[in-house]
Order: structure tokens, then sequence, then C-alpha cells
């Protein structure tokens, strides 16, 4: 049974326990300090933490006693920029995008020892072979012309939000870019396209309404018992494939609202997903006032309210897109919100109860 | 020989010593402190270089003005201070 969580706040990163007596917060590390992403790494214990410093940059921590100590290890960094590199513009700014490290936005183990993945605002993807000792910039993707027409969503930069490494074959990635849709590699990274055939992007003028390479996805997931089926939040609405991310089909019946950022699936179980519904992207916000997590269980032909623990007056709670996690038995997830509440449910979401109300702002919630 | 002194926000942050070390611009002294101490660089330049968006240095009480390439001249007798820009809050 997992009986750590860790949270990346705006003020450090926060670790709580479960004893007989429940959960509680046991620890602060970097404190004072934004902690945007992190990876508790089940294949050897290891805890990464990205930190980003207000004047300072961000750095990369890893820690082997689970948050006890830390070390400092190398930070993806953007290489020179060759004199005779085209400018990258981008679309809604028309400024240059900078070969500058702004935010670490995703962080995931890949298939060999030691082997990690970094996503980046303003749109890198980094790879690591030696547990974050060096990096890597991945070019293919950073030079593809198709990042020509990624867009910042909620950031002046584009990022990469989401990686997905499939478990059934380590050299295929999915990942997520807002606002560049979804790109898939089916050879490590060497080489990239864009899919997404059905999505559907209501900001765009309507001919590139459906043009994959500038869809906002704010998060995608799938369940590791069968990765072809695929649970995407996206800016103005939800999306569901079945066949590995080629087509989406946009749902329209979820309840009580088709907004938000987060989604994570059941590991074993690809019939269920798990969401946490805003009102819409100019109001986000619970619905009504009344907070709750939004549960499907059968591949989404029904969606449910789940309510029980939650506050249903006045919660004014946004949860964004890394911040709610579920374990690998489907039973315990946790979310946190932009106004520092944290919620643990020991029962797939059927209850909660809340962990603190007075924690700094959440950005990142993962089980260790 | 000139002398660098980092905000002790910086120095709480990594190992940034005072130091005295050679050079006739703002990006050679800078270039000798790192060569001692390599960690300390990403947290004052970014990675093409340039001063941090919210890192100001100062020579002899003023702002340098070349903040990309970091070519203003110092003398033998310089203090530089690199300090936390309010820019960044």
């Amino acid at each position: 049974m997992i009986t750590k969580l860790y949270l990346g706040t705006r003020k450090g990163l926060i670790e709580a326990e479960r004893s007989a007596a429940g959960w509680h917060v046991t620890r602060i590390s970097f404190l004072g300090v934004q902690v945007p992403m992190l990876l508790p790494d089940a294949r050897d214990g290891t805890l990464y933490a990205a930190v980003e410093h207000g004047h300072f940059g961000t750095k990369f921590h890893a820690s082997r006693d689970a948050g006890a100590s830390w070390e400092e290890r190398a930070c993806p960094t953007f290489p020179p920029k060759p004199d005779d590199a085209p400018e990258v513009i981008g679309m809604a700014t028309q400024q240059p995008i900078p070969w500058d490290l702004k935010k670490v936005w995703a962080l995931e183990a890949g298939a060999a020892a030691g082997e990690l993945w970094c996503g980046t605002l303003p749109g890198g993807l980094f790879h690591s072979l030696d547990s974050g000792a060096s990096w890597r910039l991945v070019e293919s993707l950073w030079n593809d012309p198709g990042r020509a027409k990624w867009m910042g969503g909620g950031a002046e930069w584009p990022g990469i939000h989401t990686i997905l490494v499939d478990p059934r074959n380590r050299h295929r990635l999915l990942i997520g870019v807002s606002c560049g849709g979804v790109w898939e590699s089916t050879d490590n990274g060497a080489s990239w396209r864009n899919i997404g055939e059905g999505i559907r992007a209501e900001f765009m003028p309507p001919e590139q309404a459906y043009d994959p390479g500038i869809q906002d996805p704010h998060r995608i997931a799938w369940s590791a018992a069968d990765p072809d089926t695929i649970w995407m939040q996206h800016h103005n609405g939800i999306f569901h494939s079945t066949d590995g991310g080629q087509k989406w089909r946009e749902i329209t019946n979820a309840n009580p609202s088709n907004f938000g950022f987060a989604v994570v699936m059941h590991p074993q179980d690809p019939q269920t997903a798990w969401f946490v519904p805003g009102i819409k992207d100019e109001l986000r916000v619970a619905c009504d006032g009344a907070l709750c997590v939004m549960r499907t269980s059968n591949g989404g032909q029904t969606f449910e309210p789940l309510r029980q623990g939650l506050p249903q007056e006045h919660a004014y709670h946004l949860v964004y897109r890394h911040c709610l996690d579920v374990t690998g038995d489907g039973r315990t997830l946790a979310f946190g919100s932009t106004t520092g509440s944290v919620w643990i449910s020991e029962n797939g979401g059927d209850s909660w109860e809340r962990l603190s109300a007075d924690l700094p702002p959440v950005y990142c919630v993962r089980f260790g | 020989m000139p002398t660098i002194h980092f905000t002790a926000n910086l120095a709480s942050q990594t190992t940034a010593p005072v130091c005295t070390v050679d050079g006739t611009t703002v990006r050679e002294a800078l270039d000798a402190v790192f060569a001692q101490h390599p960690t300390l660089r990403s947290y004052v330049l970014d990675d093409q270089g340039a001063t941090r968006q919210h890192v100001i240095v100062f020579v002899d009480g003023t702002a340098i003005s070349d903040r990309r390439r970091l070519t203003d001249v110092i003398q033998p007798t310089s203090e530089i201070f690199v300090m936390q820009a309010l820019s960044g809050g």
C-alpha cells in the first residue's frame, strides 16, 4: 500500500504520510522556492524535484532517502543557439521562442535504468540516460518545422506537460504540448509525428479548428493496462481515443462540466478515469461553488460527480493539470488546488478527506 | 584584482563565496569564478550565457549595460556585486 504523497507547491516540496491515524503532513523541503514538478521514481526509489528560483532559474535535485537529504544534479539546458539557426516566432506573441529553460513542466521515467524524460517551457523535450547527471535536448522535435505553429497556453511560451512512455514498447512515446497538440515517436525520440484527428479547438478560426498542430491538450492520460485507450482533458472539452491517440472522439455528456486541467486513468481498468471539472476557460473555478471530482467507469458512456467530503458551498478551487494522481491499484487518489487544499480518497473517489487547507498553491501531486 | 560579491540569498542556495579573480571584463571575471565553482554559473546566467532576467550585476556601483555578452570593462580595483533584481519580486 502506498503511504507517501509528495506535493510540489509555490513554496516548497511538501510530504505527507499515511499512518494508522490517517494522512498527515510530515516535512517541507526547499521552503520558499517553487517546485513545479517532481518524480518519485519507483524503479530505484530516487525522488527528483525541479526547483524554480524566482531570480536564479530552475535547478534539478535528487534525493535517495525519500526527501531527507538532497543533491543538486544537472538541469536540462538548451544548447548555445547557433548563429545561423532560424528564429522560431511564436504565432500569438510574434516574439522569438527563447533557447532558454523557463520551467520544467513534465518529468517521467523512461524504460531503461536511469532513463528520464523532461518536458519544458518553451517546448523543449530533454532526455537523460544517467539519472539526471546529464541531459540532451531532443533536437529532432526542437527542429521540427511543426514547432513554428506552437503557442503558449496560459503561459508566454508553449510547453510540454505530458510524457507517456508505452509500457508495451519502450521506443514509443506520446507527448502533449500546450498549445501544439499530441506528438508520437515510435523510435525513442529520433523522429516525431503530430497526431490527433478529431481534436477540436474552439479558440482558433473555423478553418483551423481541427488542425492537430495547434491544439491545447491540458493533460493526457492512458491506462497501463491498455495504452491504446487515452483520455484528454482539452482546453475546450474532453476527448477520448481507443486507437493509441490517432483518432479522437469529443465527449459531450460530461457532468457537471467538460472544462478542467487534470485527468488520470485507472491503471488496471481502462474504462475508468477521473477529472476535476471547472466552469469554463474564462471562469476557472469549481462549478456552482461546489467542488467535485468527475468519474467515468464505463469508458465515457456516463460521468458522475463525486462530492462526498468535498466543500459544496463557496468553494472556488482550481486544480492544475499535474495535481491529480492515483495509485497503482486505482483505489487511492489525491488532488491539490491553487488555493492550497489537498484531498485524499481511499475508495476510488467515492469519498474524500482533506489533508490540509493551509498549503501554498499546489503545482504537482504524486504518490511515491 | 577585482573582487566579486554575491547576494546572500544566492549564497544560501549554492556555493557563492566572495572571490578575487583576474579579468578585464565582467565576462572574464565571472568565468574565472565559475571555473572555481561550476554549479554557480546557471544561477547567474541563463542557458545562452546572458545575465538572468531577474539578476542584476553592479560594477563599482553602476549596473552593467551589456547584460547579454557581459563586455563591460572592469578595473583591477573594481568591486562587482551580483544581486537579485527587484523585478523578480
